[in-house]
């Protein structure tokens, strides 16, 4: 019994009468098991009460997660997760071919804006009194009136030779004296990937900032259809390299799930490892990244020092450096032997005797605290309105991990700490990081600890046509949602990845404000969301 | 500050140098590539990196080569903020449509001479995403290339190998 019991009594009245067929009556009856989505209860209303349900929803504190549709025949099904104390429900409706349209959640949700607004651009669904009718995901690669991810969009599409820019994009406009624009990117002056930013600014302060992204989309969802498990893994893998384990896990679960798979417990633990293993490696990198943006050097030199010896253990002990491609369908590619054990246990000793001197160097170093403290602040309140998720949600007092509040193997074994901070700034960001290095060691500790003899893969059996799947994993982001459908011959029919920065982007957009210009850069840091895995 | 010092002189220089090689392979890699630098850029070549739609795994991997352990300055690689100062344009990724006008302009903005490194799988061939609606495929399709530095995504030795390459030209 959980909160989603009383909730879906009070709503039974808005069940779709045209679909009687889902079992609905027996979430009411408390039976939550036996969801196409295992653990996860589905709920089927009627198009018309789609924004009712979020008001509803959002007066009882639930947490919008992800929103994604799938055309099925001349319908389309339109999907939103919700989430609440690890409880996840999934909402849907079919809406019919000749009247593409659904009223709006973003008014009560605004972290549903861009996702419908991608929903919009790729299959041509019209929310009803959304607050921002411009494009997103789309630029200038396919027409106003095509849509991408229908079925009758080839995936070649037809582009022109070249592609022209983004323009007449209408930003929101400064008036008044004083107020002036910077326009920022696509591409960067740094190492990182390419959107664009839109500043109007006074002086330097920020007054606001506007996020144009969409510049690395890759028709992953497109590209996705048809593929096999493990070609699909390999491209789960490749939605954001830096959570590469993340995504990958999080889409394995999904299609485990629905082709009903037991992943052996070795797997899972290994799994486990890399999982913190690469939340650890992007940790490093990015304390040493925001004291660059500072220009604290010192601490840049040996944050990227311990990332790269993390990596060369990586290297030797799963054979690739990020770990791509050591989670695959039904297990993992990879063994540790007894020796690897040590090797990675070596390794958690020396980091921690050396992250304690650096970080007792960093604490009482008062010129990056007058940089971090106060700067970029994220109000718990905003942060939760955004339904904002791992260190960024964190920093500011939203306590939630996937791995504590909705375990799944190996993390079902273990208990451990998540880190919380709630000054959210900066600082609070730097610090949360910190924190969560040193849980994930001992995690690590624990997991080498539990690893029992056995298989590291199980036998793949084809799922029957339609099954789905809701992977929902911790990436070092936070929250990976990863939703599967197989058509028939095991074969791909939706892929849909939700990347944790979906969810944190728009934070960036009001911590920048009231900072100085020069100070964007370690904002945007502090945050560093991803935009491969926002572009898709 | 002082806690600051003692741990810069614990540290010590791990750059893999010379004397005693941690990593021979290297070492040899880096006196190659600053001899030929020396010989044709006069000691100097600045680099842009563009990424054009990657998935951001070779782009962590361009920054490890800056990282103490590589330390490619040394050897007088630089990475620069402008496409405007660079010798070098260093591509990434399966060329996102949404970025071609973007790489066809740095392209256009960096002068001449130049050469264009395509780094990573999907700058090479296309790589898990290859060509759609949404990506141009390998950079060679969008820019001419001089020379590419395969791998998913490329190691940092690979890269430094690569850069060595494009100096024997």
């Amino acid at each position: 019994m959980n909160w989603t019991t009383t909730f879906l009594t009070q709503h039974v009245g808005w069940i779709d009468p045209e679909m009687p067929d889902k079992p609905i009556g027996d979430y009411i009856g408390g039976i939550v098991h036996h969801s196409p989505l295992n653990n996860v209860a589905v709920w089927q209303i009627a198009d018309k009460h789609w924004q009712h349900f979020a008001i509803t929803a959002v007066a009882e504190k639930l947490r919008w997660v992800a929103g994604w549709a799938e055309q099925a025949n001349e319908q389309f099904m339109v999907n939103a997760c919700f989430e609440k104390h690890g409880v996840y429900i999934v909402l849907r409706t079919l809406i019919n071919g000749t009247k593409l349209e659904l009223p709006t959640q973003a008014t009560v949700y605004p972290a549903a804006n861009r996702s419908e607004r991608h929903t919009q651009d790729m299959f041509g669904i019209k929310f009803i009194g959304h607050p921002d009718n411009r494009r997103w995901t789309r630029h200038q690669a396919w027409d106003k009136h095509q849509y991408p991810l229908r079925k009758d969009f080839p995936a070649q599409g037809s582009p022109a030779d070249i592609t022209p820019p983004d323009m007449h994009y209408d930003f929101i406009k400064g008036h008044g004296a004083g107020v002036y624009e910077i326009p920022v990117g696509p591409v960067h002056a740094g190492i990182i990937e390419p959107g664009h930013f839109r500043f109007l600014a006074v002086g330097e302060l920020i007054l606001n900032l506007e996020e144009r992204l969409g510049y690395v989309h890759k028709g992953i969802e497109k590209i996705a259809e048809g593929r096999t498990p493990e070609s699909l893994a390999r491209l789960a893998g490749r939605v954001s390299g830096d959570s590469t384990v993340g995504h990958c896990w999080a889409a394995c679960q999904a299609m485990e799930q629905a082709a009903d798979i037991v992943v052996p417990a070795r797997a899972n633990l290994i799994r486990g490892i890399v999982a913190e293993r690469e939340r650890i490696a992007n940790h490093l990198g990015d304390m040493g990244a925001i004291c660059n943006d500072v220009a604290f050097t010192f601490a840049q030199m040996q944050f990227t020092r311990l990332r790269e010896l993390w990596l060369r253990t990586n290297a030797s002990v799963f054979g690739h450096r990020l770990l791509m491609d050591v989670v695959i369908p039904a297990g993992v590619s990879c063994d540790v032997s007894q020796l690897s054990c040590e090797l990675l246990k070596k390794d958690i000793i020396q980091i921690r005797e050396e992250l304690a001197e650096i970080m007792l160097a960093v604490d009482l170093n008062s010129s990056l605290e007058d940089r971090l403290y106060t700067a970029g602040y994220l109000s718990p309140e905003i942060a939760a309105a955004f339904g904002t998720v791992g260190y960024v949600g964190r920093a500011s007092g939203q306590d939630f991990d996937v791995r504590r509040d909705a375990a799944y193997a190996p993390y079902d074994q273990v208990s451990f700490k998540v880190a919380l901070e709630d000054q959210g700034d900066i600082a609070s960001r730097f610090w949360v990081r910190h924190k969560e290095i040193n849980a994930s060691l001992k995690l690590i500790e624990r997991f080498i600890q539990l690893l029992p003899e056995g298989e590291i893969t199980t036998t793949w059996k084809t799922p029957a046509i339609d099954s789905e799947g809701l992977g929902i994993v911790d990436g070092f982001r936070g929250e990976i949602i990863s939703y599967i459908r197989f058509a028939a011959d095991n074969k791909i029919a939706r892929f849909y990845p939700r990347d944790p920065s979906i969810l944190n982007w728009p934070a960036l957009e009001k911590l920048a404000l009231n900072n100085i210009v020069p100070d964007f850069p370690v904002c945007n840091k502090s945050l560093n969301g991803s935009y491969s895995g926002n572009d898709l | 500050m002082l806690k600051l010092l003692k741990k810069i002189v614990t540290t010590g220089i791990v750059t893999e140098k010379c004397k005693a090689p941690k990593d021979a392979e290297l070492e040899t890699l880096g006196i190659e590539i600053k001899r030929r630098i020396d010989k044709k850029f006069s000691g100097s070549i600045a680099i842009r990196q563009v990424d054009a739609g990657s998935c951001n795994g070779c782009e962590l991997e361009i920054h490890a080569i800056n990282n103490p352990f590589y330390d490619i300055e040394r050897f007088g690689i630089h990475f620069v903020a402008s496409p405007r100062h660079a010798d070098v344009l260093l591509v990434t990724g399966p060329v996102s449509r949404h970025m071609q006008t973007a790489l066809l302009r740095t392209y256009e903005a960096t002068p001449n001479p130049k050469w264009v490194v395509a780094v990573g799988d999907c700058a090479v061939c296309g790589g898990e995403f290859g060509q759609s609606y949404a990506c141009c495929g390998a950079v060679s399709n969008v820019i001419p290339v001089d020379m590419t530095i395969s791998g998913c995504p490329p190691t940092p030795l690979a890269l430094m190998k690569g850069l060595l390459g494009l100096l024997d030209r």
